[in-house]
């Protein structure tokens, strides 16, 4: 015979699935939350995605040295969250800055794709909120204008619920699930996000472990120690839940592949690590919000929770520690 | 009975259609046969005294044995000539010890080719000679005496017999066409091999894409109270002894141990009919059924082939092969061997022949580990093939040890899912050598 064959270790047959897909994957999880974002916060929240999104994609394929800007698609979803933790209208520059650091130090400094220790939208968001945070903290959040595209929404601007009690007790559960408030342009509706979270975890990209450990903690702890001000103990660990990132960091955020555990019960530990690191921080920290130094820290300790959650094997013998 | 269905384990695309529904038949007498020395897992035979370039030996006449206990000695095929003994390219990747012989076209049996006896009039110990003398051994693939499984170590008895007919490995029908086209004989064998072990349970597993082969063998074990069929869950590797074993009695095989150490032997329903024919007409295992499919195949079908046969004669009997074909695979698509040429035997544990192209298989670049956990979900043994892999990289085998790198049965399912496409199965493989190479040491 003189055809030549192809000779490699079995198995012979693999899934359709490739990075390129899952990436796309989540880019589709992410457009009811993006949709939700025009409709609340208008023109000035899409443009702020355009913006975000090409900065990544274009920083990326230079970095690089690759004509394909799309490639795996990794640097569009890094954009596209990184538009999603940012007031409804910043300016221009703080966009296009905080979308190259994200990739550049959040995660081709590392190695690129794959090698990233920390979240690189979370880590944008870091380097903005210590560099500019007069943009970001305080009374610069506009409130969301529902359905009027051409509005300058930054007119206004108001505290988030969760940094001020008076504005929090103002706005109904009801709101706050829809996202009728005034927060990060991806952050404010649950409704939205939970619909994206869905789609994730039909696709299998995402374990229930992270975002149940993150949100029940964030619940339990919203209970017991946030002071009930907010129509009794139940609602206010609800009221938690609902405002602020956790909705978005727990679903998008802290499921990040690269930068989360591997084996089962490490998610566990790490959603359950990243709820109480929050809790930590908006109740007896200093900042209004801890979602993204709560993520950015338990990235920081996932190889060590790999390493001490190895699942016992098929017919593995308990360990008796 | 434990949960129905594993845990972890793959739903590739099954593409059995092909041939499932076509009846075997047997094929026509190969112009020559190359009978490997080694077919099993064991020691390798010998050629018996006389048997040399020239002699003359007759169909179903034992060639070659071994004196060790866990091997199986190898019979003609045909009856002829033999032309050559020495090394010929084997299927498993090497080149070893094989005798050639050409057929004189009579195939003429050997005189010791005599019904057995009664099963009522034989003891155990007849029956495990039988199966010994018949050079039986696993024929999903894995190739393991059978009479070595039939002789349990008397500190652990055997009291249900697991018979797989899952057939999990996508393509592969041969086992699904014996179920329909046998199933006396797969009761038959499974008896004798019940009687031998003094086992009170047996369960037949199958595959619940397979409903015609459970109505089948549903109405063969009509009023054999011992006998149950196990409807499975479709999903790869549920064919693999330790899911199939702990779907079918719930129990589950300690990790480093053998099915035996939870009161359990399994044997493949080819296997069984192979024990049915060594008992009631003499016959040794000199043809088995295979699987030749793939869009590669011009005709795909189950063939009756004579151990020995080479694959370039069945591709020939099937069509041949096209153009287009990528990869040669002896076996199935997740675990099978992909081979260099067409110049090679069929043995006892050939289950299939596969011919892939472009439509079957899909090739990419691998790029690194995005730690999307895919793979852990994904294998059955509770293994983090990601981790093993990247020890495995970096040379640092003790550390893959300790991942439990050692249980990795190597059913492909982590590269399977990989969406970096990281031949993740293979650096285990090479974790696994490197550990076994450190042990020897």
């Amino acid at each position: 015979m003189d055809k030549k064959l192809v000779v490699s270790s079995s198995p012979h047959i693999r899934s359709i699935e490739s990075v390129q897909s899952v990436m796309t994957d989540v880019l589709i999880a992410l457009f009811p939350v993006a949709l939700m974002a025009v409709l609340l916060f208008g023109y000035q929240a899409l443009l702020t995605m355009v913006i975000s999104v090409a900065t990544a994609m274009l920083v990326e394929a230079a970095w690089l040295r690759k004509r394909d800007i799309f490639g795996d698609g990794s640097a569009a979803v890094t954009g596209l969250l990184f538009a999603m933790i940012l007031p409804p209208a910043p300016p221009w520059w703080l966009v296009v800055v905080g979308a190259a650091a994200s990739i550049i130090i959040g995660k081709q400094v590392f190695g690129g794709i794959g090698y990233n220790i920390f979240n690189p939208a979370l880590v944008g968001r870091a380097v903005i909120v210590m560099s500019w945070g007069g943009h970001v903290a305080g009374r610069v959040w506009s409130p969301p204008q529902p359905f009027a595209f051409g509005a300058d929404v930054s007119a206004v601007t108001t505290a988030t619920p969760l940094a001020d009690q008076g504005e929090a007790l103002a706005v109904s559960l009801t709101n706050l699930f829809i996202g009728n408030v005034a927060g990060c342009l991806g952050e404010t509706s649950a409704l939205a996000l939970l619909l994206g979270g869905a789609w994730l975890y039909y696709k299998g990209h995402i374990d229930w472990r992270i975002p149940g450990g993150y949100i029940g903690t964030v619940f339990l702890m919203g209970a017991l120690f946030g002071g009930g001000f907010y129509n009794g103990h139940l609602m206010t660990g609800l009221f938690h839940v609902l405002a602020g990132g956790v909705m978005l960091g727990a679903l998008y955020m802290a499921t990040d592949m690269v930068t989360s555990p591997v084996t089962p019960k490490g998610k566990l530990i790490f959603g359950i690590g990243c709820g109480l690191i929050t809790m930590m921080i908006r109740l007896y920290g200093s900042l209004p919000e801890g979602v993204t130094y709560a993520i950015l820290l338990m990235n920081a300790i996932t190889p060590i929770i790999d390493n001490y959650t190895v699942p016992r094997q098929f017919g593995g013998v308990k360990k008796n520690a | 009975m434990g949960s129905t269905v594993f845990k972890g384990g793959v739903h590739p695309d099954y593409n059995k259609e092909i041939t499932a529904t076509m009846a075997v038949s047997p094929m026509k007498p190969p112009s020559k046969v190359v009978i490997p020395l080694q077919q099993h897992i064991g020691a390798p035979c010998e050629p018996l005294e006389g048997i040399e370039v020239g002699s003359e030996v007759k169909r179903g006449q034992k060639i070659a044995d071994s004196t060790g206990f866990v091997s199986a000695p190898i019979h003609s095929s045909v009856s002829g000539k033999i032309l050559a003994i020495g090394p010929y390219n084997h299927p498993l990747g090497s080149v070893l010890p094989a005798i050639t012989i050409e057929p004189d076209g009579e195939d003429r049996w050997d005189e010791s080719i005599k019904p057995g006896g009664d099963m009522e009039n034989l003891s155990a110990a007849d029956i495990r000679n039988i199966v010994r003398e018949a050079g039986i051994v696993g024929m999903g693939g894995a190739t393991f005496p059978a009479h070595v499984k039939l002789t349990p170590p008397a500190e652990k008895p055997i009291d249900v017999v697991v018979i797989n007919g899952a057939e999990c490995e996508p393509y592969l029908t041969a086992d699904h066409r014996v179920m329909l086209e046998q199933p006396e004989e797969i009761v038959f064998g499974l008896k004798a091999i019940m009687k031998v072990l003094n086992a009170d349970k047996a369960v037949i597993g199958i595959e619940d894409n397979k409903a015609d082969a459970i109505r089948v063998l549903e109405k063969a074990i009509e009023g054999e109270e011992n006998i149950s069929i196990a409807h499975l869950h479709t999903k790869y590797p549920q064919g693999a002894e330790k899911m199939l074993i702990q779907v079918t009695t719930g129990r589950v095989v300690p990790a480093g141990g053998l099915p035996m150490d939870v009161g359990v032997v399994n044997f493949n329903v080819g296997t069984a009919i192979a024990i049915n024919d060594a008992i009631r007409e003499g016959k040794p295992l000199t043809e088995r059924v295979v699987t030749v499919t793939g869009s590669g195949i011009n005709r795909p079908a189950n063939l009756l082939v004579r151990v020995g046969t080479l694959v370039s004669e069945v591709i020939e009997a099937c069509g041949g092969m096209k153009e287009s074909t990528m990869k040669l695979i002896v076996g199935g698509p997740m675990m099978g061997k992909a081979q260099v040429n067409d110049d090679i035997p069929v043995i006892k544990g050939t289950s299939g022949i596969l011919a892939l192209t472009d439509q079957d298989m899909y090739l990419a670049e691998s790029s690194p580990c995005i730690r999307c956990a895919k793979c852990l979900d994904g294998c059955p043994m509770f293994l983090s093939p990601t981790g093993i892999a990247q020890f495995a990289e970096f040379e640092k085998y003790g550390d893959a040890e300790k991942l439990h790198a050692m249980d990795c049965f190597e059913c492909g399912c982590c590269s399977y899912v990989c969406p970096s496409k990281i031949p993740l199965t293979q650096w285990i493989r090479i974790a696994k050598a490197e550990i076994t190479k450190a042990k020897k040491k």
